[in-house]
């Protein structure tokens, strides 16, 4: 491979590339919508991770595409984690994946062994979440981008918004957070040793085995935290009516996160998230750099399930056998005059 | 004094290169630090703020802002001797809950309080923090006429800062120009902490 021909992401990949949260909604409320249909399940107003529309009264089409820039060097690693990426809306609704379809930019004058590295990274991922890998697109662009359209079903009845929490449910995180700075710092030559492949193996894994657990559980409202951060996401999810208090102290965080967040490696996105949903949001002793964490745009990252209180425990203990980092970060409200309240011991 | 150009750098690129920067001065001095974008403004006060610099930000053109950083010696030292260096800031926070001055025409009233923030400047007592709310909002944001008053203020120590869910209201959130973002929690504490609170 000529030096030329690596694939170099400088401006922030990954979900920090994310267009802010307040931008986008200004532009989205002035689309036309046409005419409503009683079928689409899940569609632009409820702000959710994927589109779902109802064809018979057993079977609902969860439709998400999600595309972005490399955050990491290997091209192979870089699928992988798109892919994972996209798949994970699918999850979010307690779908299953079944068609995948490949979005690839990619410059003409490059090393097209590249693509073929970041097309099997994504490919052995659809493969792992049971789905079919049935066709794509591709455009010659200056830079690498890639992603998935992601088509899996769900019984409409056992669909799970973001917003239909209720007060008295626990949440539980299933990823650790942190991926956002450690990547950042990774870049700049910063990260501390061991992290970023602890984040990159915590973006490269599938959400899937996460929500197959939860399936059997009283699970209220899911979401998978991704650029708009933990807090942007706990945020669509308490809906305006709804109110939550964390615990920042069992919020899991990846190695390396926090040094990264005390060495101020911040980003852009993160900054956006915390311009967009800090208002929302109020700290009672919580470290700066836990904040800043809590503000993180995530890669990838784990879902956040509002649960039964009674059935909260044995969820996340099968979650934690099955592998997964999850915890019990907080619990819904009655809504209150601060809509999140993160805490943390003295 | 030091000069950073990190216009055209991504984030976290300027605040890496400014703290490069200060590691250089060896103890006290001044940094300057050019940038293209707000966000970087930001994320280079959050920086400041916690590595105990004063800093202050302004905007020379479109998509050129400089932030300077006065590095002092060790910040131990100064907390511990405050008589040596007396406060000028007061236990005072002033409310500005509108984009103008009193009841009456609208022209009238927004001179009024540009005067008023200007007269702020001159004080030697300054307020400890400024809140600004609903059509307050807008004081602090690209294309208002006392952008620099309030810069002045943050420079010698006020705390400013903006309600969000205003900014939001209005479509301002990438356009706040000085200060901080804050919520309607820490506006209620300010305001019941405050030794006095001056709504103009």
């Amino acid at each position: 491979m000529a030096k030329e021909d690596k694939i170099v992401f400088c401006t922030g990949g990954g979900c920090t590339a994310k267009l802010g949260a307040g931008v986008l909604s200004h532009i989205l409320e002035k689309l036309p919508r046409g005419e409503k249909d009683p079928d689409l399940l899940v569609g632009y107003d409820s702000r959710d991770d994927a589109a779902v529309y109802r064809i018979t009264d057993d079977i609902a089409l969860v439709q998400t595409v999600d595309f972005f820039p490399p955050m990491v060097d290997d091209p192979y690693t870089f699928g992988q984690i798109a892919a994972a990426n996209a798949l994970s809306d699918v999850y979010a609704m307690g779908g299953e994946v079944k068609t995948a379809l490949n979005l690839v930019c990619f410059p003409e004058s490059m090393d097209l062994n590249i693509l073929g590295e970041i097309l099997r990274g994504g490919a052995e991922k659809v493969a792992e979440a049971g789905g079919i890998l049935a066709g794509g697109h591709s455009i010659a662009d200056t830079g690498v981008k890639y992603g998935l359209s992601v088509t899996g079903l769900v019984d409409p009845r056992r669909l799970t918004a973001n917003d239909t929490g209720k007060p008295g449910d626990k949440l539980i995180l299933t990823k650790a957070l942190g991926v956002g700075l450690i990547c950042t710092a990774n870049r700049v030559g910063e990260a501390a040793p061991g992290a970023m492949d602890a984040a990159v193996a915590s973006m490269t894994t599938l959400n899937k085995s996460a929500a197959e657990i939860s399936r059997s559980y009283d699970v209220h409202a899911a979401t998978d935290v991704t650029g708009f951060s933990f807090l942007g996401h706990l945020h669509e999810m308490m809906g305006g009516r709804l109110s939550c208090r964390i615990d920042g102290s069992a919020v899991p965080v990846l190695p390396g996160a926090w040094q990264a967040a005390d060495d101020c490696l911040y980003t852009a996105a993160g900054q956006r998230n915390r311009n967009h949903t800090g208002p929302f949001v109020q700290f009672e002793n919580v470290p700066f750099a836990m904040q800043e964490i809590l503000f993180d745009p995530q890669t990838s990252g784990g879902l956040l399930l509002a649960v039964a209180p009674e059935e909260a425990e044995h969820l996340r203990d099968e979650l934690q056998k099955a592998g997964l980092p999850a915890q019990i970060v907080g619990e819904i409200t009655e809504k209150q005059d601060a809509e999140i309240v993160v805490s943390y011991p003295e | 004094m030091l000069k950073v150009d990190a216009r055209g750098d991504a984030c976290p690129l300027p605040v890496v290169k400014a703290k490069k920067a200060i590691a250089e001065l060896n103890g006290a001095g001044e940094v300057e630090v050019l940038v293209d974008n707000e966000i970087a403004v930001q994320n280079l006060t959050k920086m400041a703020q916690q590595k105990g610099y004063r800093s202050a930000a302004e905007k020379l053109a479109e998509r050129e802002y400089r932030v300077l950083f006065t590095v002092g010696e060790p910040a131990a030292e100064e907390e511990e001797a405050p008589a040596c260096a007396p406060d000028a800031r007061t236990d005072t926070v002033v409310v500005l809950a509108s984009d103008k001055m009193g009841e009456g025409a609208e022209e009238l009233g927004k001179t009024l309080l540009k005067a008023f923030i200007f007269s702020l400047t001159q004080q030697d007592k300054l307020p400890k923090t400024i809140l600004l709310y609903n059509s307050g909002a807008h004081l602090t944001c690209e294309g208002s006429p006392m952008l620099d008053d309030l810069k002045a203020l943050e420079a010698e120590g006020v705390e400013i800062l903006t309600c969000g869910t205003c900014l939001n209201f209005y479509g301002l959130t990438e356009k706040l120009a000085v200060g901080g973002v804050t919520n309607m929690y820490v506006i209620a504490e300010k305001m019941l902490n405050a030794g006095n609170v001056v709504k103009p």
